[in-house]
């Protein structure tokens, strides 16, 4: 595995990007405030074999500029609305330069994530409307939902336009919990930014926290040792497992079937204990840290063939059920072009037909095998979610009775940055760490959320309005992984 | 006098019997998923509670004030009118089938401007779902009650049941079951129960019922819920009194109204613990697929009108 680093001018970023979209995915695009400079890092990942190749772009602090490949890739035009509210990096040619984590209250020219943005300045009433494209049409009207919901869920608001009960189209909003985790990361000990990065989303604390220690090994050339491949693979899966279950109940619940989801949380129950075991900790974090990782307690094979019988029997009962398949198929379909256009990842996009996992494009240990859906409704992604508990489970299984867990040798940079990628249970989490003096310089967290919510939005269309709860709820994303 | 305290008792079994009905198939669901649950008695202790709160409205919300004292008033005259532990209620001899209806059906109008009144998306969208859906449930309850009062030859209610206890085989008959079941359908929609509507939902963009009165608070969100309760109570108590009419009080006397009401409340309990158990195995139809199983239920009720002229 290697990362090279190519410095590229302003002038020929898109040509080379243009060259390197045929094959790589765009998977981060990082803005690094240095001060008299502004350094600006495309990067490009593809795989097997694991490549990673990053444009390195210098910029004028003083009227920074790019021009925008939102034309050439979906992922682009968001990450360049990200950067420009960030680091007031303007990219010229975009089709929709409007704000994306910058709500209509924050001063338009305070950039949070620049040197010397300094404290937050009082943030005005947002006067702006919210900048979605209005429907119009005898009939059509407007559900807006949120951002405060029933339950509990995370702050977003989504804005339907609707006829009768059909969705033409919904707009989500988010960025209503940012953290500033970017900028709380500047300045600290590479053990602390795992702690952060365990932090940015709950539900994925191994994926985080692995990915942000994969990427500091990198950049400090820490050994992370032949025993750590199993632990932390383990735990990686062991966390796929108990999302994807209580994923798998939470479905069933919204389709009204309380009891599976009753019942599906028993087993989020067990699993949760048995990492809290394993761990220390019921979220699973502690265990990945730079040049470490090790875990408490044997892993647990009898749990593993359980749970896994327990999976079948839920899945089962709720697939029985003819009503319950009835609201799963052809639910808000994402077809695979279109999942492949707005670059989806994780689950959504293996639902959808894309063979697309981390696991197998950029391998840190041995991995169970990926298994690619098709249909891209909400019963495949609910047949993904089974198929992988069933394949991780196995895996899991085999390694706890003895199989040995394959180490990839990981990558040494000599510029100070490393990356981190993992396959989290949603999809590939991107991390990029720049470490100065043995403390973090910029640390740029990519949680698959980012690129696929709009593909959630893309696949309500035509969608009916009380089928939105199970449309999104098989996407399964995070708000907090995306808000930052 | 006899008639009004039955019509009196009646009343507040409904109202009170409602509630706990609630409460029991709301412990029925807690216990298939393995937890406690909340004691049968929480719906009728969370009126109580509510109804010493004061009501926050929408500007212009004037309609919301009246909205829950609509639905309490029609649900409490017809729990009155209807033989349900008694036929010799106050106004016997108006209570018509469509009298029943009728009264039902302004309770559900009354929600479904309640509904719109508040000006939310989701009051709105609820109130067009309901009118939906009631477009197509109050057809098969007047078909199904139309069943029931064929072999009668009348559509009042207490000579109705005063005319299936005198021929107790015709609950066996074709024509009997087939409306039953039309008017089992019939109450598990207007009802909001599961699989047309989850009464447990959080999710605003799934609800029916519960859509519509999202933005009611304090004493009116109690008379709401009692309304809700209420209704519930009478369906099940007039489809038991229907399907199964023994029990009922012909005669005047407190031992025989007594006996009654306590029919009334197992035939009622009973039905709603079906329901509840049948309801906790359901998955929620998808929206557009409720209105086959309303079709289904408008057939019934239609077949058996049929079977029952034919069939003497």
């Amino acid at each position: 595995m290697s990362r090279r680093v190519e410095p590229t001018a302003v002038g020929e970023l898109r040509t080379r990007a243009t060259s390197l979209l045929a094959t790589h995915r765009l998977a981060a695009v990082v803005p690094h405030d240095e001060g008299t400079r502004l350094r600006v890092v495309y990067v490009f990942l593809a795989g097997p074999p694991d490549d990673r190749v990053e444009l390195e772009v210098v910029l004028d602090p003083g009227a920074p500029a790019v021009p925008s490949l939102a034309d050439l890739s979906f992922a682009a035009g968001r990450f360049e609305r990200a950067m420009r509210d960030g680091f007031g990096v303007e990219p010229v040619g975009h089709p929709s330069p409007r704000p994306l984590s910058r709500h209509g209250h924050w001063p338009a020219d305070y950039h949070p994530l620049r040197r010397d943005a300094g404290p937050r300045p009082p943030l005005a009433s947002d006067t702006t409307p919210f900048p979605f494209s209005p429907v119009e049409g005898t009939g059509v009207y407007e559900i807006p939902v949120g951002p405060v919901h029933a339950g509990l869920i995370e702050p977003g608001h989504f804005r339907f336009s609707v006829v009768g009960e059909t969705i033409l189209k919904m707009t989500p909003r988010l960025w209503f919990v940012q953290r500033g985790l970017e900028k709380l990361a500047e300045g600290c000990t590479p053990a602390r930014l795992v702690e952060l990065a365990e932090r940015v989303s709950g539900d994925s604390a191994v994926a985080h926290g692995l990915a942000a220690t994969l990427a500091l090994e990198e950049a400090l050339g820490t050994d992370p040792g032949p025993s750590t491949a199993r632990a932390r693979a383990s735990l990686l899966e062991i966390e796929r497992v108990t999302r994807h279950v209580a994923g798998l109940g939470a479905l069933a619940n919204d389709v009204g079937l309380s009891v599976v989801h009753a019942r599906a949380l028993t087993v989020v129950e067990r699993l949760t204990r048995h990492g809290a075991e394993l761990t220390g900790h019921r979220l699973l974090r502690g265990v990945a840290r730079p040049g470490a990782g090790a875990l408490r307690a044997p892993l647990d094979v009898a749990l593993y063939r359980e749970v896994a019988e327990r999976v079948e029997e839920l899945v089962g009962s709720v697939l029985a059920n003819t009503v319950a398949v009835d609201r799963l198929d052809g639910t808000a379909v994402l077809r695979g072009d279109d999942a492949r256009r707005l670059d989806t990842l994780g689950v959504v996009a293996r639902a959808s037909g894309l063979d697309l996992d981390a696991r197998v494009e950029h391998p840190f240990a041995g991995s169970p095998r990926t298994r690619v859906g098709s249909g891209g409704d909400v019963r495949a992604r609910f047949d993904q979610r089974h198929g992988e508990v069933r394949d991780s489970l196995e895996w899991l299984a085999r390694v706890a009775t003895g199989d040995e867990v394959a180490a990839t040798p990981s990558a040494r940079s000599d510029d100070g940055a490393g990356l981190g990628v993992v396959e989290g249970f949603r999809g590939t989490v991107v991390h990029r760490v720049t470490v100065e003096g043995g403390r973090v310089a910029r640390w740029s967290v990519t949680d698959p959320s980012f690129l696929n919510w709009p593909a959630l939005a893309l696949a309500l269309r035509d969608t009916i309005v009380p089928d939105f709860p199970v449309a999104n709820k098989s996407f399964d994303l995070s708000y907090a992984g995306n808000d930052l | 006098m006899t008639a009004y305290a039955l019509s009196a008792v009646q009343v507040l079994a409904v109202a009170v019997g409602g509630l706990l009905l609630k409460g029991l198939m709301a412990k029925v669901r807690a216990r298939a998923e393995g937890r406690v649950g909340a004691p049968v008695t929480q719906p009728l202790r969370e009126v109580v509670k509510w109804l010493g709160r004061e009501s926050p409205r929408a500007t212009g919300g004037t309609l919301m004030g009246v909205v829950p004292v609509v639905l309490v008033v029609t649900t409490a005259l017809a729990a009155a009118l209807a033989p349900l532990a008694g036929v010799g209620t106050a106004g016997a001899a108006g209570a018509d089938a469509l009298v029943v209806v009728f009264l039902l059906l302004t309770g559900s109008l009354a929600l479904a401007l309640g509904g719109l009144a508040t000006a939310t998306a989701f009051g709105g969208m609820g109130a067009s779902r309901a009118m939906t859906l009631s477009a197509l449930t109050e057809p098969a309850l007047l078909v199904a009650v139309a069943a029931f009062a064929v072999p009668a030859r009348s559509m009042n209610l207490a000579s109705l049941v005063r005319h299936s206890l005198a021929h107790p085989t015709g609950v066996a008959s074709p024509s009997h079951v087939l409306a039953t079941v039309a008017l089992l359908v019939v109450v598990v929609a207007e009802t909001g129960r599961m699989p047309v509507d989850n009464p447990s939902t959080h999710l605003e963009l799934t609800m029916v019922h519960e859509a519509m009165v999202l933005e009611y608070g304090g004493r009116d969100y109690a008379l709401v819920s009692l309304g809700e309760s209420m209704r519930l109570g009478l369906l099940l108590g007039l489809l038991a009194t229907l399907a199964v009419p023994w029990g009922v009080a012909t005669s005047d006397s407190a031992w025989a109204l007594g006996l009654g009401l306590v029919f009334l409340g197992l035939k009622a309990g009973a039905l709603a613990l079906g329901v509840a158990l049948v309801e906790v195995r359901s998955a929620k139809l998808r929206l557009f697929r409720v209105p086959e199983l309303l079709a289904a239920g408008f057939v019934l009720a239609a077949l058996a009108v049929v079977v029952g002229v034919v069939v003497r």
